[in-house]
C-alpha cells in the first residue's frame, strides 16, 4: 500500500487509458497544425473545455452522488462574468456598477470562479436539503432562473448575447492563436484532473464518497454529511464554471444558451457516456460527443439520434461507461 | 459513580403504535447492559432514539451527565456513542480497511483535508488495521465489502464502531444471521471488549445474553417489564411468561 498507490494507478488499465486518452488529445492539434488543418485545433480545444465541464460535474455526481441537473448555471455564470469583464474593458462601464473591466485573465477568471462559487454555495445550501428526484428538480429550477436572468439582462445583450472582440491575455501572454489557446485549455484540464484525483484519494474524498454510498454510515461515525456535500458541490461548480469561462473566451461570444437546460443535459451526457465517477470518463465522453457531432453532423442534422443510440447502448450494456468498457470495474482500495 | 446513560420517560409513537412507552433505564459505566424482548417490542426503535436517528416524542436521554436529547446523530457519535446496525450498514465500494479508516478519520476530526492520500497516511491505516486485527479480519483488509461474507460484515461493523473508541457501544443484534460457530466467536470477542467499553446489547441469542450481561432489561410492547441483574431476570416468573416461554 502506501506510496505505491499513484504508481499502481498508472500501471492499471484505467491508468493506461487515462494517459493514452490525454496523449491523443494533446497530439491531435499538433498533427492538425502540421497538416494545416487548423479547424481541428479549435475542435480539440472544445473537447478539452467540455471535458473540463464534465470533470466538474463528475465530482458532484460521480463522487458525491449529487445528481445536479443545473450545472449549466455555473457554466454560464462563469462564462458571463469573464465575458462581462472583457466587454467592459472594450465598451467601458462597470461590472454590476462596481468593477471596471479588464482583459487580464488572471483577474477576470478568478472573479468568475468566485461568483460561480458563491452562487453554488447559495444553491447548494438550499438544494442539498433535498435528495433524489427533488434535488434534480431544484437544481434545474435554479439553473432556469439564471437562464432567464441572462435573457433579461440588456447590458449584456439579452437574448442576443454579447460579442467580444478580443480574448483576455494571460499575464503577458497572448492566447489569441488557436494553438496557444489549446495549450491553456489542456493545461487547465490537466490541473482539474490532478485536483480531482487528489481530492477523491483524500480524507475529504473518503467522506464525500461515503455520503454517496451510505449517508447514515457517515453520520454514525460522527461526520455531518451536509458540509461535506456542500463543499463538494461548490468545488464541482467552480470547475464547471472555469469551463464556461474558457468557452466564452474561445468563441468570443456569450449568450443565454450557455445556461440553457440542454447544456446541463449535455454535461451530464459526457459524464454518463464516459463513466460516472471515473477520472478520465468525462474526457472520453466529451470526445465521443464532439466526434459524433462533427462526423455524423457532417452528414445529417439528426446526429443526436446516433448520440441517443450510443448513450442507450452504454447505459444498457456498459454501466461503467466507456471507461468501464475499456478498463473494467472501478477499484477502490 | 454516576450512570453513563440515563433514559428518562422516553416515549415514541408511530400512529397508534406505542413503540416506546415511558421507558426509563440506566447503564452503569463498565457494564454490559442487555436489552431483550420479543420481536416488535421496540428494541431497535429504542436504540435509534439513543443513537440519534429517531427523535423521541417525550422524555430525555442523558449521556455522561449531559442531556443529549437535542443533539444530532453525528454530534452524539462525537460525544462517544458508537453503534452497530442490525442490518449491516457499511460502505459497499470500499475495502474493509477503508471502512474502518473512515471511522478513524472521523475520530481524529479531520475530514476537510483535500490533498494527502488516505492510503499513504499511517495515522489512518495503522489504527484501522489494529481494529481489524481485534475482530479477526486483518487478512481480509483489502477485500471490498461487497465481497465479504455476512459474518465478516458483522465483524466489520464492530471494527468500525471500535475505531471510534466509544464510551458506550450500542450493539443492535450483533449475532443476527450468524451460525452457531460464528455466534460463539462473536460472544468471545464481546467478552474481551467488555473490559474496555460499556455496552448496551440488543440480542435474541439468550446464551450470549446470559453469559455476557451484567444487567438485563426486558422490553415488551414498548414497556420495560423487568430490570435487574442476570440471575434475577433469569428466574423471574413474569419474564418467563412474557418472553422466555415455558421451557426456558
Amino acid at each position: 500500500m502506501d506510496n505505491s498507490r499513484s504508481n499502481s494507478f498508472l500501471r492499471s488499465r484505467e491508468g493506461v487509458l487515462t494517459v493514452v486518452a490525454l496523449a491523443v488529445l494533446l497530439a491531435a492539434p499538433l498533427v492538425a497544425q502540421a497538416a494545416g488543418q487548423t479547424y481541428f485545433i479549435s475542435l480539440a480545444s472544445r473537447v478539452a473545455i467540455l471535458a473540463l465541464a464534465g470533470v466538474g460535474l463528475n465530482l458532484a455526481l460521480g463522487s458525491g452522488g449529487m445528481i445536479s441537473f443545473g450545472h449549466a448555471a455555473f457554466f454560464g455564470l462563469g462564462g458571463y462574468v469573464a465575458g462581462a469583464m472583457v466587454f467592459h474593458a472594450q465598451e467601458g462601464g462597470q461590472f454590476l456598477g462596481l468593477l471596471a473591466g479588464t482583459q487580464q485573465a488572471l483577474l477576470s477568471w478568478p472573479l468568475a470562479l468566485a461568483v460561480a462559487g458563491i452562487a453554488a454555495l447559495f444553491i447548494g445550501v438550499i438544494s442539498l436539503r433535498t435528495s433524489g428526484v427533488y434535488f434534480i428538480m431544484i437544481t434545474l429550477a435554479f439553473a432556469q432562473m439564471f437562464y432567464y436572468l441572462a435573457l433579461s439582462f440588456p447590458t449584456y445583450g439579452g437574448e442576443d448575447g454579447m460579442t467580444l472582440y478580443e480574448r483576455s491575455t494571460l499575464g503577458g501572454l497572448s492566447v489569441s492563436g488557436d494553438l496557444p489557446f489549446f495549450f491553456v485549455c489542456f493545461g487547465v484540464l490537466l490541473l482539474a484532473l490532478l485536483l480531482c484525483s487528489r481530492l477523491t484519494g483524500s480524507r475529504f474524498g473518503a467522506a464525500l464518497m461515503t455520503a454517496r454510498q451510505n449517508e447514515t454510515r457517515l453520520a454514525t461515525v460522527g461526520i455531518n454529511p451536509f458540509p461535506v456535500k456542500l463543499t463538494g458541490f461548490v468545488i464541482s461548480a467552480m470547475i464547471t464554471a472555469l469551463a464556461g469561462v474558457l468557452l466564452v473566451e474561445q468563441n468570443g461570444f456569450a449568450s443565454p444558451s450557455l445556461l440553457s437546460w440542454h447544456r446541463s443535459g449535455e454535461i451530464m451526457i459526457f459524464v454518463i457516456l464516459g463513466g460516472v465517477g471515473r477520472l478520465i470518463g468525462p474526457v472520453l465522453g466529451a470526445a465521443v460527443f464532439i466526434l459524433l457531432e462533427t462526423v455524423i453532423g457532417g452528414y445529417t442534422d439528426r446526429w443526436q439520434l446516433v448520440l441517443g443510440l450510443v448513450l442507450l447502448g452504454i447505459v444498457l450494456f456498459a454501466r461503467g461507461g466507456l471507461v468501464g468498457l475499456l478498463a473494467g470495474r472501478a477499484r477502490h482500495d | 459513580m454516576t450512570d453513563l446513560l440515563v433514559l428518562n420517560g422516553l416515549q415514541k409513537h408511530f400512529g397508534a403504535l406505542r413503540a416506546t412507552d415511558d421507558v426509563s433505564l440506566s447503564v452503569r459505566p463498565g457494564t454490559l447492559h442487555a436489552l431483550i424482548g420479543p420481536n416488535g417490542a421496540g428494541k431497535s426503535t429504542l436504540i435509534g432514539q439513543i443513537a440519534g436517528t429517531i427523535t423521541p416524542d417525550r422524555g430525555s436521554i442523558t449521556f455522561r451527565g449531559e442531556d443529549v436529547t437535542p443533539l444530532t446523530l453525528p454530534q452524539r457519535a462525537r460525544k462517544g456513542l458508537g453503534r452497530t446496525f442490525q442490518i449491516s450498514s457499511l460502505i459497499p465500494e470500499f475495502s474493509a480497511l477503508r471502512n474502518v479508516m473512515l471511522a478513524v478519520q472521523a475520530r481524529q476530526g479531520s475530514s476537510f483535508r483535500f490533498w494527502g492520500r488516505v492510503m499513504a497516511d499511517r495515522s489512518l491505516t495503522g489504527p484501522a488495521m489494529a481494529c481489524l486485527e481485534r475482530v479477526g479480519l486483518a487478512d481480509r483488509a483489502r477485500v471490498p465489502v461487497s465481497d465479504l461474507s455476512h459474518g465478516e460484515r458483522r465483524q466489520l461493523e464492530l471494527a468500525v464502531a471500535l475505531a471510534l473508541e466509544p464510551v458506550l457501544l450500542l450493539l443492535d443484534e450483533p449475532m443476527a444471521g450468524l451460525g452457531p460457530e460464528e455466534s460463539r466467536k462473536m460472544t468471545d470477542l464481546l467478552h474481551t471488549l467488555k473490559r474496555e467499553t460499556a455496552m448496551l446489547l440488543v440480542e435474541h441469542d439468550m446464551d450470549a445474553v446470559f453469559s455476557l450481561a451484567d444487567e438485563v432489561s426486558v422490553l415488551v410492547y414498548g414497556r420495560v417489564i423487568a430490570n435487574g441483574p442476570v440471575a434475577e431476570i433469569r428466574t423471574s416468573a413474569a419474564v418467563r411468561e412474557a418472553y422466555l416461554g415455558e421451557d426456558a
